[in-house]
């Protein structure tokens, strides 16, 4: 069964744990700003917002591409980015529309989520389950829940 | 390891900014943060020096921990000699620069000497440089935080600063962080704005590596969240209610200190309380608290993000008030509420974020107001000193009025500036100043809670409940119950709570994990991340070892044992109501034998033998 990041920003306290637990799982040192996972705070609301890639089915970053760096994992469905084979001209951070791949200065390379291989570090590190993964083809399924919720009161 | 092993050293007066190795020997025996630096200020001032002399200097300080994914890991402290007390100053705040600081490859900021014109210190990783801060003196925290970001087009950077009211002299502004986060009490604000010195802008992405462990380290803070999010008070009190969680406790014990301590319960309480925060209002059907956050990798979130009633008088034609900002925590609800005699919530909320936009310690300035509603009451001050003000008791005016003026220090403002002790010795009526070394008393009655009575008279920063909260043992229960109203016993408790949460603060984690964790959940953390052997009784050695060091750096200052006591107040005038009605707290039952404990002589001061057992 694919599985997919589910991100509720209303259950995120801002605390940073996810990008953390990304940096060190991908660079080996906790550095929120090498994470491929982001916390936004929006102050005046008085809300955060995880927010990475989501994997789209049909990827701007994998087409844009010019030398086939990034591939389709087949057992996560993740668009995976091959360090090796990346020049780092930065084309797919142009195409993502939502701006979750972008480029490492250190390496020269792009980075982005890669679902850590079926196993993302940020969903084990967050202390209050605004991240979870979870069937693919049900990711609205807890706020389906909580309105059918409403159809079952008096 | 865990240390980025630099120091960055500002010369203001030179404008130069140099980078040094951090003192590894000094590391090893007071980790970072407070201890650290309190290490690095004793070596370096005289401690007679004036506070707001360009002698004093100004150290921000992280501890080996900040910036991990250890729970609470984000902590950084300001230390430097206070200019309301006198005495060592070390203020800890969250948010979100200290482990920025880490990031960039900085333990350690020492500003000395004092600037010509106003500036601030731009750091991007290892580059740092002072910049001219011209066109933001007389700009609020809040404005110089946008100005800032816009100007380096940064929105990641991070930025501590002062407000207007330091650069007035208010003796108890704070540097405030990530907007609404507090380096507050002391007036530590009020020395770096002496310094010229405007803002610290932070940027970094090098990382926090240098694990000593890496594999023992992700496990031992694994563990120890764990624990953290299995405890009552960490896992659902904290988040769900913030410190608030204590109002309706505090005030059934009778030991909430209402209007300047005159009497030990508020019958305003309910009305500021976190359960009110959580009521939806008449004007917008929404409730006072927007949500809960998160300092950074703090997995408890227990700080408050609220808005003002949008009908509130306060806030009438000030849109730049109607949005989210930092709420009302214990501390700052009490201060500003009940100690004022003040039950509107938003009046309280208003005068909160008033403390943060303009930087000044919320519990000094309500027990402040406090003490001038006294002084009005009793006929010390008129109408002509308050500028017209009817400073009385429970009014919600007189104080957010009061608040706009400390904030800019105008008119009034410029008396409540002053703090509690020096305003109320301007009257001519000194007793009726609820402080301790000059600084003004936290949200806990001593007649209710003996032990606190202790810890504040000993406290090595004047009055702060932050320097041993013994609450937790007497009230809450933790680690073990204890009568709040015996002395038994309270000597060593006291010395206890006093020397393990100079440890826990000098690891860079935050001290209200100590709800949760003791020592025991602490060491293997630091034992792991830090090189060293650090364990439950290492730890307590170094917490003991800087508490007498802070100790002796007031004494040198010039402090004496005369100045471990408290408000006659306290110690004459018995609690009238509550649990602890007819009690007074009775300091002098416990401080000789905490002397004894300490292994001072009977003046206070450390003996020789203590300060070579602990190589201070």
């Amino acid at each position: 069964m694919l599985r997919s990041l589910q991100l509720e920003s209303e259950k995120c306290t801002g605390c940073l744990q996810c990008e953390m637990a990304c940096s060190y799982e991908n660079e080996g040192v906790f550095n929120p700003s090498k994470s491929r996972i982001k916390v936004f705070t929006f102050h005046e609301e008085g809300r955060f917002a995880p927010y990475t890639c989501s994997q789209c089915a049909e990827a701007w970053c994998l087409h844009a591409c010019p030398v086939d760096a990034i591939t389709i994992n087949p057992g996560t469905g993740a668009k995976d980015v091959s360090e090796d084979v990346c020049v780092g001209c930065k084309v797919c951070t142009i195409a993502c529309p939502f701006g979750t791949v972008n480029y490492n200065a250190d390496s020269g390379k792009v980075i982005k989520c890669d679902l850590c291989g079926g196993d993302p570090a940020c969903v084990e590190a967050c202390p209050t389950e605004a991240i979870t993964y979870v069937d693919a083809s049900n990711a609205g399924m807890d706020r389906m829940r909580a309105h059918a919720a409403q159809t079952i009161k008096a | 390891m865990a240390w980025q092993k630099r120091v960055l050293r500002v010369d203001l007066t030179n404008g130069t900014c140099n980078e040094e190795p951090l003192n590894m020997e000094w590391a090893m025996q007071y980790l970072g943060q407070r201890g650290l630096a309190s290490r690095y200020l004793a070596e370096e001032i005289d401690p007679k020096v004036d506070a707001l002399s360009p002698e004093n200097k100004l150290i921000m300080v992280t501890g080996p921990l900040t910036g991990t994914t250890a729970s609470t890991g984000g902590r950084y402290s300001v230390v430097t000699k206070s200019p309301l007390t006198g005495a060592i100053a070390c203020s800890n705040s969250g948010g979100f620069i200290g482990a920025e600081m880490k990031n960039a490859g900085w333990d350690m900021f020492i500003f000395e000497g004092k600037s010509e014109k106003p500036v601030y210190l731009h750091v991007e990783n290892l580059k740092a440089q002072l910049l001219s801060a011209d066109e933001l003196w007389g700009k609020s925290v809040w404005e110089t935080d946008e100005i800032l970001h816009n100007v380096h087009q940064d929105p990641l950077a991070k930025i501590a600063c002062v407000g207007r009211s330091a650069e007035q002299g208010c003796l108890y502004s704070g540097v405030i962080n990530d907007l609404h986060r507090a380096a507050g009490r002391s007036g530590v604000g009020t020395v770096m704005a002496s310094k010229q010195l405007k803002a610290v802008v932070v940027r970094g992405n090098l990382g926090v590596g240098n694990i000593a462990n890496p594999k023992a380290f992700l496990s031992a803070t694994a563990e120890a969240k764990k624990v953290l999010a299995e405890n009552a008070v960490t896992a659902e009190g904290l988040p769900q209610m913030g410190t608030q969680v204590l109002m309706n406790v505090i005030n059934e014990v009778g030991a909430m200190p209402t209007r300047n301590f005159k009497e030990v319960q508020f019958e305003g309480a309910h009305k500021i309380s976190a359960e009110a925060m959580h009521e939806p209002r008449e004007s917008d059907g929404k409730p006072n608290l927007v949500t809960n956050a998160a300092c950074f990798g703090c997995t408890i979130a227990c700080g408050r993000i609220s808005t003002v009633d949008p009908k509130h008088y306060t806030i009438e034609n000030k849109p730049e008030y109607m949005g989210a900002s930092g709420g009302l925590e214990y501390e700052s609800a009490w201060s500003l509420g009940s100690d004022t005699g003040v039950d509107d919530l938003d009046a309280l909320t208003y005068a909160n974020f008033i403390c943060n936009e303009d930087g000044f310690d919320p519990i000094s300035f309500g027990a402040t107001v406090a003490a001038a509603m006294e002084l009005f009451e009793t006929g010390a001050i008129t109408l002509k000193d308050t500028g017209g003000i009817e400073m009385r008791f429970g009014s919600a005016e007189a104080l957010t009025k009061a608040a706009e003026l400390t904030a800019t220090g105008d008119g009034f403002g410029r008396d409540l500036g002053l703090g509690s002790k020096r305003l109320c010795e301007k009257y001519g009526k000194p007793e009726l100043s609820m402080t301790v070394k000059g600084q003004e008393f936290p949200a806990y009655d001593p007649r209710g809670v003996q032990g606190m009575g202790l810890a504040y008279a000993t406290s090595n920063r004047g009055a702060c409940h932050l320097r041993g909260y013994t609450v937790s043992s007497e009230i809450m229960g933790v680690p073990v119950k204890t009568d709040p109203l015996s002395t038994e016993g309270k000597p060593e408790l006291v010395k206890g709570f006093q020397d393990a949460t100079a440890a826990v603060d000098s690891t860079g984690l935050c001290t209200f994990t100590t709800f949760a964790w003791t020592l025991e959940d602490i060491a293997p953390q630091v034992d792991a991340a830090c090189e060293g052997n650090w364990t439950p009784e290492s730890l307590l050695e170094a917490g003991e070892r800087i508490w007498n060091l802070e100790r002796k750096f007031n004494l040198d200052a010039g402090l004496t044992k005369e100045d471990d006591t408290l408000p006659k107040r306290l110690l004459k005038d018995a609690a009238k109501t509550g649990p602890a009605k007819g009690a007074v707290n009775r300091l002098d039952e416990m401080l000789p034998a905490y002397y004894e404990a300490r292994g001072w002589t009977e003046d206070g001061e450390p003996k020789p033998d203590t300060l070579k057992r602990l190589n201070v």
